[in-house]
């Protein structure tokens, strides 16, 4: 069950870099002792089954939650332990798509896609609004939706405002969380190609977690499986039949039966 | 199993607790003096509690007024001490009364509207979307808070005190038959600084106590909507029985011989 060796798809330093990456709750060992090397403007998805760690993995990278052990680098700068004013401008460089989009219920929508520049970068609200509503419009919406609250938007609405805030800065790494968790199959084909489109042209680094095969199979080049709190294989998208591995065949699959046994709780 | 254990889990999840809550305090309150200051978000908070709270109070307050000159004239009577019915409506009103029911009010109207929209911001991931914007939630959601509770509730009080003494003169000289400019000397003459003062000392307290108590089981809540429901009881339980406390402590601190 141990990682492949990762071949190096170029001499770049890594973007993201994790080494030996432990996070607990109490008693409960979520993340083991994660390695994982995500290079600049590469698309990596992380697979793995409901509670694998999948978002506590993107929350320790995120700073929202301090491992235990291991370190996190971002542009070769450790960042497990950086606070405050440190981690603020760190996460000026990031943009997040929350699983749920995450948008304030108490702001218009196009408020919401500027809010990282009002907020964060101090920027005049109605430059913000004019980057708001292109952002909007990236996205395929119309600037009457920005003057929507989120409580008026449907499901995939939502995910594509939430999109559009994760790119108003420009960031140099996009976070994904499932993003196309709670969607029809063709919603989330259109939120899947407005990904790799946005990701593209803001030219960003893209770490998304999900367990939606075709989904990642249509956002990355490269995947990684989580599995018991470590990653237990990587390898480009277009490999990913051909892993060899009995973990991630079962996964991809979606076999019953196999190495993976699900934890259920006797009656 | 030693009997012992348990009573010691529970006092080390007390202190656990204690030191948690102050620990949230003072981070809330050093992000109420350090910019960047959100004056949008206080002014917000300010029209919230300050404004939106006014009916709650005076009418409140306009009762309570109205009820004491009521009780205390069919007490005073037997001893022909009508007299003293207006020092003891303006003192009951602006020391006690005044704050201490205005910040019950407060504790159910806005401790638990903060707790709610907090908790719900909580477990909808809200908080976290700050944080990744580069927003510090404790300046954005904990001190716009904190200052409108601290700068409001002194106002509302004040109002209070005014519904309060108006609803006993009421009373007094519609049906109780005082003669009114007697009754407004009377109150005039009664009443110190000191009075009005510690009610206001009061005041902020308590609106510091309520805004706390709800931004701390607020931000804290976990659990979806069980969680947040959770949060909100206990921002208003916890706020209205720290208002209790702190009102003895502060009428020790004042009044105390």
């Amino acid at each position: 069950m141990s990682a492949e060796p990762e071949k190096p798809r170029d001499d770049r330093p890594p973007k993201i870099r994790m080494r030996g990456v432990e996070k607990r709750f109490g008693p409960k060992e979520v993340l083991t002792g994660v390695d994982l090397d995500v290079r600049p403007q590469e698309s990596v998805v992380v697979i793995g089954g409901s509670g694998s760690g999948k978002s506590v993995l993107l929350k320790c990278i995120l700073g929202l939650l301090t491992p235990e052990a291991g370190e996190i680098e971002i542009d070769g700068k450790p960042v497990t332990h950086v606070t405050g004013r440190e981690r603020e401008a760190v996460n000026a460089k990031i943009g997040m798509l929350f699983q749920n989009a995450a948008l304030f219920d108490s702001l218009p929508v196009w408020e919401n896609v500027a809010f990282g520049l009002i907020q964060g970068q101090r920027m005049k609200r109605a430059a913000a609004k004019e980057i708001a509503i292109q952002k909007l419009a990236d996205v395929g919406l119309g600037p009457d939706v920005g003057e929507l609250s989120p409580a008026e938007l449907s499901g995939g609405m939502r995910k594509r405002v939430g999109l559009a805030r994760a790119i108003a800065g420009d960031p140099d790494i996009i976070f994904f969380d499932e993003p196309t968790t709670g969607l029809d199959p063709i919603m989330g084909h259109i939120i899947d190609d407005l990904i790799v489109h946005c990701v593209r042209q803001v030219g960003a680094t893209a770490v998304s977690i999900t367990h939606d095969m075709p989904s990642a199979r249509r956002i990355s080049d490269r995947m990684a499986m989580l599995y018991k709190g470590k990653i237990i294989w990587t390898g480009e998208t277009a490999k990913i039949d051909e892993s060899g591995n009995d973990y991630v065949d079962q996964f991809i699959h979606g076999a019953a039966e196999g190495p993976i046994r699900m934890e259920l709780r006797k009656l | 199993m030693n009997p012992i254990r348990p009573i010691g889990r529970a006092f080390l999840g007390f202190l656990e607790a204690t030191g948690r809550l102050v620990l949230f305090a003072l981070v809330g309150v050093s992000h109420c003096v350090r910019p960047p200051i959100y004056p949008r978000l206080i002014l917000r908070q300010m029209i919230d509690i300050g404004y939106y709270s006014l009916p709650v109070v005076g009418l409140t307050t306009l009762f309570a007024g109205m009820v004491l000159a009521l009780q205390s004239y069919t007490g005073f009577a037997r001893f022909s001490a009508e007299g003293a019915i207006p020092s003891v409506v303006v003192l009951s009103i602006t020391r006690e009364l005044s704050p201490v029911l205005a910040g019950l009010m407060i504790a159910g109207r806005i401790g638990a509207a903060m707790a709610a929209e907090l908790g719900t911001m909580r477990v909808t991931e809200q908080i976290d979307a700050l944080e990744t914007l580069s927003t510090n939630p404790y300046k954005y959601l904990v001190a716009p808070r904190l200052i409108a509770g601290v700068s409001m509730m002194p106002l509302l009080v004040l109002v209070g005190d005014v519904m309060g003494v108006f609803g006993g003169y009421v009373v007094s000289v519609y049906k109780l038959g005082f003669n009114a400019q007697t009754y407004i000397v009377n109150t005039w003459n009664f009443v110190e600084a000191m009075d009005i003062v510690s009610g206001l000392v009061k005041a902020a307290v308590f609106g510091f106590l309520v805004a706390l108590m709800g931004c701390y089981h607020g931000y804290m809540s976990r659990g979806g909507a069980q969680g947040v429901g959770a949060a909100t009881t206990n921002a208003v339980v916890s706020a209205s029985i720290l208002i209790l406390i702190f009102n003895y402590l502060i009428t020790e601190m004042f009044f105390a011989q």
